[in-house]
């Protein structure tokens, strides 16, 4: 059998809120309270859920950045946050914000990136510039500040900053949130052509529907911090029996389409 | 071996190419940092020469000089965390598979470059404002006693950079209280002895306090043979005691800004404080 990619179980965490004058106390509603499935090696898995519904949490306990209150998380066989150090070689992530250096250029970013992976600049340079070119940006661009860049030219980059690491699995945090419709399907066309040529691991989370039944061969809706409902697109339909994804996502979660369609970034954190 | 050695170096020059490009980037505000940081000294050296007191403004030239080394050293590692929180770059650099220990050695070396260079920046501004001198000056004497002051300042700067961990905006103000404390009871510019009797006995608990007078015995302060032309340095035997102390400091502070930063670090991913904003 198998041993899957990412394996999550019973996983458990809720924040700490102070109060003014008070103690700290824990908060009433758990972030994530109980969450499990697998993703399997070479699967891509889309984590669909309304804003505070616990995706950022999870993808930020997979990490390794964030510790679980309880149950068991273990990529690739490796239990965290034991083996955190050993996970950090295997993961790379992709954020809704790219995160970089914006007075620096994108060459200088990745090589920065490389290095503190401990690889050789020889070696990874020639992999983000390949992922860089197949997501369709020109050579010139390499040594251009990241602020005089567009949010989708960074989007990219910072997908050449993960992959450049090789890492068999990969997180994405709602990667195309704000891309323009052109961006957002280079960088579909890329996830997909990664998966087939690869074999990546992909958990993805998006607020995209047609996204994630493009992409993800299973889906999981998170809602309230609970996996109320996970398969393939074709199955959540029939299990809502709705025409759209759209449509089984409501009804399947609760929640309102306004929750949905508007991502801010102060509402990600839950 | 020779692999995980390899692999070592190159994260920590990753902290060294970073800061160098980040520098390169914002020059125009190093150029700022260092006019502020030149005019400030020359306008401190320049009461000693208003007074025609050499005594004077070699004690405050070499104040001056050598507050700018250790201050700088521990600023920029105690606003590192800090300085990637504004950035947007926190999560990336702590997720990534770099010790901890070789993560803050990379940025205290290249703090480390960087104080120098300021301080030498400094220095030779001065010389254009007073008449002093290195001739006579035991300046092995004063590497010596800066490198191993630097260690017990990494060590406080490591400490503090957890600070902004725990709170990321009082965390950053904080450290600057910190800093000004050190300058206050350290006698960067004046003897500790003028100090109010009560907050004497902290300026013993502070690593500048004894590199300070060592590094001025180092340079003649204080000796009658010293003259504007010639500085009678003393011999590094001369300061083996405050050596000795600020070594022992060095081979305290660093282990336990260590653990302090890893207690810290932990306690971040338990309640989620590890990310890009406050």
């Amino acid at each position: 059998m198998t041993c899957p990619a990412i394996q999550v179980r019973d996983l458990r965490k809720r924040f700490h809120k102070r109060r003014r004058g008070s103690k700290t106390t824990a908060s009433a509603e758990w972030a994530l309270g109980g969450v499990s499935f697998d993703v399997a090696p070479g699967e891509t898995y889309g984590l669909l859920g309304p804003n505070g519904s616990g995706k950022s949490t999870l993808i930020r306990i997979l990490s390794t950045l964030l510790f679980a209150d309880g149950g068991d998380v273990r990529v690739l066989g490796h239990r965290l946050p034991e083996e955190q150090t050993r996970v950090r070689q295997l993961i790379g992530r992709v954020s809704v914000d790219a995160a970089f250096y914006k007075k620096l250029s994108a060459r200088e970013n990745l090589l920065y990136t490389a290095l503190l992976y401990g690889l050789k600049p020889s070696v990874a340079e020639p992999r983000a510039m390949d992922v860089l070119e197949r997501l369709g940006m020109e050579e010139r661009t390499f040594t251009i500040p990241l602020e005089e860049m567009s949010r989708g030219m960074q989007q990219k980059i910072s997908i050449a900053r993960a992959l450049m690491i090789n890492p068999p699995v990969l997180l994405l945090d709602e990667p195309t949130t704000g891309l323009d419709p052109r961006s957002r399907r280079e960088v579909q066309t890329f996830l997909e052509d990664l998966r087939r040529r690869d074999g990546t691991t992909i958990l993805l989370t998006t607020h995209d529907m047609a996204e994630a039944e493009r992409l993800c061969a299973r889906i999981g809706f998170l809602a309230h911090g609970r996996l109320v409902a996970e398969g393939t697109a074709e199955v959540l339909k029939r299990q809502a029996d709705a025409a759209t994804l759209d449509d089984a996502f409501i009804k399947l979660t609760g929640a309102r389409v306004s929750d949905v369609d508007t991502p801010t970034t102060s509402a990600k954190e839950s | 071996m020779e692999a995980t050695l390899d692999r070592t170096l190159r994260q920590t020059w990753a902290f060294m190419f970073r800061g160098y490009h980040l520098t390169r980037r914002y020059i125009s505000w190093v150029i700022v940092f260092n006019f502020y940081a030149l005019t400030g000294s020359a306008a401190v050296a320049l009461i000693g020469v208003a007074a025609h007191d050499h005594q004077l403004t070699l004690t405050l030239v070499v104040g001056a000089l050598l507050w700018n080394f250790l201050s700088i050293l521990y600023n920029e590692i105690a606003m590192s965390v800090a300085y990637e929180r504004w950035e947007g770059t926190l999560e990336y650099t702590f997720m990534a598979p770099v010790p901890r220990l070789v993560h803050l050695a990379g940025v205290s070396l290249f703090a480390l470059c960087n104080s120098i260079l300021n301080t030498a920046t400094v220095l030779l501004g001065l010389m254009l404002f007073t008449d002093i001198t290195l001739a006579g000056a035991n300046l092995g004497g004063v590497v010596a006693v800066l490198l191993a002051s630097s260690l017990a300042f990494v060590g406080l700067g490591v400490m503090a950079a957890a600070l902004p961990v725990l709170s990321p905006e009082r965390g950053a103000e904080a450290t600057h209280i910190f800093q000004g404390s050190l300058l206050l009871v350290s006698g960067v510019y004046y003897p500790v002895e003028v100090l109010p009797a009560w907050l004497r006995p902290i300026s013993a608990l502070s690593p500048a306090t004894y590199t300070l007078a060592a590094c001025r015995r180092l340079f003649g302060v204080g000796d009658p043979a010293t003259t504007p032309q010639r500085l009678a340095g003393a011999p590094l035997a001369s300061v083996l005691p405050e050596l000795g102390i600020l070594i022992v400091m060095g081979a305290a502070l660093l282990p336990m800004g260590l653990w302090v930063f890893g207690r810290v670090e932990r306690w971040a991913k338990q309640t989620g404080r590890l990310k890009r904003t406050g």
